[in-house]
């Protein structure tokens, strides 16, 4: 009996001092789904090559990472949506925001006959999700598509049924686009769809287009690429027609940087730019604007600071897009408000 | 057979004084038998009171902004702050009613050949796979109904039954493959094994005597099982439906990869729907403002009453049944 205590007590001593040696910094980080491939590629080379501060982030979503943020459970958020000014003041504390990388939205379809590319004018995408545009060979489709023989079928029209940033992305833009839009439906991470299917994150919007003769959904430029899906062009504020990639996204960041709020919270849908891909946006970390805790404070500005410069070149291996210099440069400056 | 259990130990213990029966029940574990299994009783009530409690306090705002319209308004506009809950309860009624149509005739069907005329080797080796088939994880069927149930419902299926029953309003309409009638279909395949497995159960239960007693009398083995031995298990089939209809109600994965995700009521079993659990974990993660997570959490008080008075009314049914001489005692 003696013994098994000793030994017990022994083991205990043991974990002990062996937790005191390496004693990592443990940071607690909690949101978006959407970034977190790229987040926990970050905060693993972080951890390993860098620096002893392990960062535990759970992707549980934008809004479960602002309402942990705000009850103080987390040591930062993370958000596809910026928060608005009502969730800010709801806050006890100043929150920053910080945008970490890029993503976008494409427009993908599955029309018996078509397999070229189509353009997609803002009023047709508007068109089709408000319900108005019901068939293929309508003439606002077909007036961009000249030689392409669209059919008289009517269009499935699929969207995200869970919340999600992609969706606050894709009716972000719609509402640019179309004031009936604006009024009727609004931007969130979940709207009140006029029509269509609703299909569960990327692989179920993908699926449902795939199977349905006619149909149209939006899926993130990340999903496409990675699965080799076609999809069609969209006309930017510039009037022309821009099929996605990384650096139409990154120009359509530079073209917004210009006018850059002072707190990083800005849309960059419809961005001007002839390069600019208008269904763009940030994604955003949330970053309390004063940290008690010395340690955590300069953790969490050390992880910033090498996020914005070695970090950026995770990016494109992942298919994120990286963040033009100005907003880099801008974000360095920022990093000193936090107190 | 209880009672006279109890009566025989009463009469073998002698009285005593209380405090020292206490002690020696105590040490022959009967009092702790006793303290631990209430406690883990209470247990019981405990998380259920608690649950309910947390429903409560928590969907406040959206009870006190909606109150009863929050039952019919049919809009769901998580950007206006405009919450129904009218076609979630339709969706999970919708598709539960459904499941159970199927997988009612088809599960006792099964059941009634496990027990009664398949050889006790073959309803073992099968009620084996079926038990297997009841712990198969819901995104597998779900992953059955993308690849297999819907394009077999948008080619095949549902065309022969708009072809069969077009005139009927249920049958009528765009077939996209999703919809309340692929959702149905997946839910009783995933209560089926249920059904099969506990009817199964019960009517090998019914005594040998009862079914000996009909064929003195002249029964076929038809007549035997169906007038004499399902009636006497009639309870514990109506349990296992039960318990499909539980499994039914608050299934989430499967429904919401084959339904379609859309808040509407539709007479069509073809259009796409919305079920109670689909929405809730759908929107769940990403719902960011007060009043919006308020109705969330609602409709999970919502889906807690249905499950609640379906149950209630299960079990009203059992007992009108039994008084209706269901079991020939």
């Amino acid at each position: 009996m003696k013994k098994t205590l000793l030994a017990v007590s022994l083991l205990f001593a043991l974990a002990l001092t062996a937790g005191a040696q390496s004693n990592p910094l443990l940071l607690n980080a909690a949101g978006a789904t959407f970034p977190y491939p790229i987040y926990s590629k970050w905060f693993d080379v972080y951890h390993t090559q860098k620096s002893g501060v392990q960062i535990n982030y759970q992707s549980i979503g934008s809004g479960g990472g602002i309402r942990q943020l705000v009850a103080g459970t987390v040591d930062f958020g993370a958000s596809d949506g910026p928060m608005s000014d009502e969730q800010l003041a709801q806050a006890k504390f100043k929150i920053l925001h910080f945008p970490t990388v890029l993503g976008a939205d494409v427009p993908t379809y599955n029309i018996p006959g078509v397999s070229g590319e189509l353009n997609f004018t803002q009023k047709a995408l508007a068109g089709i999700y408000l319900g108005t545009i019901t068939k293929w060979n309508d003439p606002e489709i077909a007036k961009t598509n000249p030689g392409v023989s669209l059919p008289n079928s009517d269009i499935v029209v699929v969207h995200r049924s869970d919340g999600s940033g992609t969706t606050y992305i894709w009716t972000d833009f719609l509402s640019k686009a179309s004031d009936d839009w604006k009024n009727k439906v609004g931007k969130g991470t979940s709207v009140n769809w006029p029509v269509g299917l609703g299909g569960k994150g990327n692989e179920g919007v993908a699926g449902l287009v795939k199977q349905t003769p006619g149909s149209i959904g939006y899926v993130e430029l990340i999903y496409a690429i990675q699965n080799n899906m076609p999809y069609g062009k969209v006309q930017n504020a510039a009037g022309k027609f821009v099929k996605a990639d990384l650096a139409g996204v990154t120009a359509a960041a530079s073209g917004a940087a210009k006018e850059m709020p002072e707190d990083f919270r800005v849309s960059i849908t419809n961005a001007p730019g002839a390069t600019a891909y208008p269904v763009s946006s940030f994604t955003w970390l949330l970053i309390p604007a004063q940290i008690q805790d010395a340690a955590k404070r300069d953790a969490i500005k050390g992880f910033l600071k090498w996020m914005l410069k070695e970090g950026q070149d995770y990016n494109e291996g992942l298919s994120y897009a990286k963040l033009p210099k100005p907003v880099v440069e801008k974000e360095l400056k920022a990093i000193s408000q936090i107190q | 057979m209880s009672t006279t259990a109890t009566t025989t130990i009463a009469h073998a213990v002698p009285p005593e004084a209380g405090p020292r029966v206490f002690l020696r029940r105590l040490r022959n574990g009967d009092e702790v038998a006793h303290v631990l299994t209430l406690i883990f009783a209470a247990g019981i009530l405990l998380i259920t009171s608690l649950l309910v409690y947390e429903l409560w306090a928590n969907s406040h705002l959206s009870r006190a902004k909606f109150g009863w319209m929050f039952f019919w308004t049919r809009t769901w506009d998580p950007i206006f702050d405009n919450f129904g809950a009218a076609p979630f309860i339709y969706g999970t009624l919708v598709t539960s009613v459904v499941s159970l149509l199927i997988a009612v005739p088809l599960g006792l069907a099964a059941a009634i050949f496990l027990a009664e005329l398949a050889p006790r080797r073959v309803s073992d080796a099968l009620a084996f796979l079926i038990d297997l088939l009841a712990a198969v994880p819901s995104v597998i069927y779900g992953l059955l109904g993308i690849f297999i149930v819907v394009p077999l419902m948008r080619t095949t299926l549902g065309p022969a039954l708009k072809g069969a029953l077009g005139f009927l309003p249920f049958f009528s309409g765009p077939n996209y493959g999703v919809g309340f009638l692929t959702a149905g279909i997946i839910l009783a395949l995933m209560v089926v094994p249920f059904i099969i497995s506990v009817s199964r159960e019960v009517l090998l239960t019914v005594p040998r005597e009862q079914r000996e007693a009909a064929l003195a009398l002249g029964a076929t083995r038809w007549e035997a099982t169906w007038q004499v031995v399902v009636p006497w298990a009639r309870s514990g089939i109506m349990g296992s439906v039960f318990l499909a209809l539980a499994r039914a109600l608050g299934e989430t994965m499967a429904v919401t990869m084959v339904i379609g995700n859309d808040p509407r009521i539709s007479a069509s079993l073809f259009a796409p729907g919305y079920t109670i659990a689909a929405v809730i974990a759908n929107e769940f993660t990403e719902a960011t403002g007060d009043l919006y997570l308020s109705a969330l959490i609602e409709l999970g008080l919502v889906l807690f009453l249905l499950t609640f008075i379906l149950n209630g009314l299960a079990r009203l049914l059992i007992a009108a049944t039994e008084r209706g001489g269901g079991r020939p005692a």
